[in-house]
Order: structure tokens, then sequence, then C-alpha cells
């Protein structure tokens, strides 16, 4: 996807700068962009190193677990057809809470380990006789997709470092009003999937 | 109701190093060596994006000193005035839903043009940190899967993000406000 988009901002750039006569400017955007980029990976180091600094202590000390543990009703109310032990399950809450606690590189792998456990459990489930058809997403994965687009999210990390960088007066005063948009959007997909689960069992239509 | 929102941000981090730390110690942990252990995973992380972050920014630079992030602006901004949306910020929203290194180039682009602290560059702050890159998403987690019928997974998505985008617009000009 990347490939496509990056080819095409430049290739777009450079047409339209030609058009347009702004040539000579592309050349200095150009260079000074890709010095730009290294200057604000500086003050993301320090950042991030803080931020994953911390998080590992919470992850020795507890925190985590005892988030993951939180989280569990939640789990039991938007995946009700989902097998108690199932190991799903464990994938699915390291996923949820590493976004929230915007540990994105942690979070991709348990996201990916729960589709493939979630994909064994539609298997069992056509064993049986009650699931969906082989290549069709099963009421767990369409729940659980769609509340990671939602992107719950404590603290965007990256972005107070973007803004510090460019000379925010402020860089953490997003902070709460991203809580509320992140919650807003999070709810928004909760009553979505709710509604579209009900009355449909994971046996299929 | 902005102004309890506002004294929410200044004291989440201050009191999130202090639950953490405390709660280390309380656990018995060797903090400062756990959070050296962090700290350079970090910075990996951080080496590890830095070639993207070149790459993207200088394409963004590109297209922006063009002129053409300007010209679709102007194009988009009657429609994008029935919705009481920011034309400037259409570029960014759509990107986003394809790839986060992408719109991050973007977003640091509205930050050096507007401002950080401008309503454009308010609103793309909190912008970025409720949405994410939906087909991107889905595709490599469904790939995962072996699933090609996602049934609602989409419009699911869609409507999360909408309503993400929504509130975004409304909280960083409530934020943009003077006083």
């Amino acid at each position: 996807m990347l490939n496509y988009l990056w080819a095409l901002m430049l290739l777009v750039g450079v047409l339209y700068g030609a058009f347009r006569g702004r040539l000579p400017d592309l050349t200095g955007a150009a260079l000074d962009s890709a010095k730009e980029a290294v200057t604000l990976c500086i003050t993301m180091t320090g950042v991030l190193s803080l931020w994953v600094g911390l998080m590992e202590i919470a992850q020795k000390s507890g925190i985590i677990r005892g988030a993951a543990r939180l989280l569990q009703p939640f789990m039991d109310f938007m995946f009700p057809e989902l097998p108690k032990e199932h190991k799903a399950r464990e994938y699915m809450t390291t996923n949820i809470i590493a976004n929230i606690f915007g540990l994105g590189w942690a979070a991709t792998p348990a996201g990916l380990k729960a589709m493939e456990a979630l994909r064994d459990l539609e298997e069992e489930r056509r064993k049986r006789g009650v699931g969906r058809p082989k290549g069709t997403a099963g009421n767990e994965m369409c729940t659980f997709l769609v509340l990671n687009i939602a992107s719950l999210q404590l603290i965007p990390i990256n972005i107070i470092a973007y803004r510090s960088q460019y000379g925010s007066e402020n860089p953490a005063a997003i902070l709460a009003p991203s809580l509320v948009a992140t919650l807003l959007s999070a709810v928004a997909a909760v009553l979505f999937c709710k509604s579209r689960n009900m009355g449909r069992k994971g046996g299929g239509r | 109701m902005i102004r309890v929102l506002l004294y929410l941000s200044e004291i989440l981090v201050p009191f999130l190093i202090f639950y953490v730390v405390a709660r280390g110690l309380e656990a018995g942990r060797p903090v400062y060596e756990d959070f050296i252990k962090g700290a350079e995973e970090g910075f990996r992380t951080v080496i590890k994006i830095m070639p993207t972050l070149v790459g993207l920014m200088t394409a963004v630079g590109v297209l922006r000193a063009s002129g053409f992030l300007e010209f679709l602006a102007e194009i988009l901004a009657p429609v994008t005035k029935l919705l009481h949306f920011p034309a400037e910020l259409v570029p960014l929203t759509l990107v986003r839903m394809f790839s986060a290194s992408a719109a991050t180039g973007l977003a640091l682009d509205l930050f050096k043009e507007y401002g950080t602290d401008s309503y454009l560059g308010l609103v793309a702050s909190i912008l970025m940190g409720c949405t994410e890159t939906i087909f991107y998403t889905m595709s490599i987690y469904f790939m995962t899967a072996g699933v090609k019928k996602t049934r609602y997974t989409l419009p699911g998505a869609l409507l999360a993000t909408a309503v993400g985008i929504g509130v975004s617009v409304w909280l960083g000009g409530q934020m943009a406000l003077p006083g």
C-alpha cells in the first residue's frame, strides 16, 4: 500500500511543482525534510525511551497484568460466545491492553495470533456443524477488528513527541481531549458490534 | 468542560509517572534497572523507524512545496464547507486510513505549516490519536485468518473512525477558541 502511496506523493509533487514552476523550491524541500526527519527522531528517541521505560516498570510490577484482569468483564460482554479458556481470549486481551498503553509494536503480533486462534475457533465450530462457511469472518473476528480500529488509547505518546518538537507551548494539552475522542469512537464501535451480533449466534444466519 | 479537560491533560503524565514508579517500588522491583531496560527498547524502536520517517517526510515535503496540497484543499473547499470540516485536513484524513506513517508525515506538515497549537494543529493532533489505519489493519489481520468475507467489519470501522474524526473537529474547535 505504502509502495504506491509514497511513489504517488513524489510523482505528483514533482509533476505539479514543474507545472507551477516551483522546482527550485522542491529541491530545498526534499533536502530539508530528510534532514528534519533525523532531528525529529532525536526528540522522539527521548520521549519514546521515557515511555517504554515506564511501561517496562508497569509490566514487571504487575500493573499491566492487573489492567488485563480488569478488562475481563468487558471481554465477556463483547465476546459472549468465546469459550472462557480459549487462547484467542488471552491474545485479544494482550492486543487491546498494548494498544491502550501505546505499545503498538507489542500489539500487532498478539493481534495476529488472536486472528489465527479465532480461525481455529471457527474451524472447531464448523466441525460441530454450527460454524460460518470457510473464509467468512466470525462474530469475534469482526468485533475484535472494529474495536482495534476504534483504537482506544490512553496516551498518544508519539503525537506528544511531535508536538514538542514543533514548538507547542503545551504538547500534552491534547491528552484529555484525545481520550474523550478515543472513548467516544470506542463506544460507537461497541454499540455497533453489539447490535450486529444480537440475535445471530456464532452458528450463523 | 474544555477547562476540565485541559486540567486533566496537565496532570495525566505526572500522575502516571508517580503511579508506575510507586507501584514498582511496592512490588519490590529494581525500578531504575527496569526503566533502563525499557528505555533501551524504546531507543531501538525509534532507530528502526528513522528510515521510514526520512522517506515519508521527504515525500510530503515535496508535495507541500509543489503547492499541490493547497490546490487540493481549494478544490475540496466547497464540499468540506458544507460538512463543516476543514479542507486542509482532508489529505490527512484519507491517508490515515491506509498508512500510519504517511499520515504522520502529513500531520507533521500541518504542524509546520499552521503551528501545533492552531486549530488545524490541534484537530490533527487529536485525530491521529483516535483513528487507525483501517484498510491496512483489516488486510493483514484478515489475511492471517484466511478470511475474505469480512461482513460488518468495514462499516463498523468506518463508523468508529467517523465518530473519532467528528469529536476531534469539535474538541479542537473548543480548544482553539480564545480564552
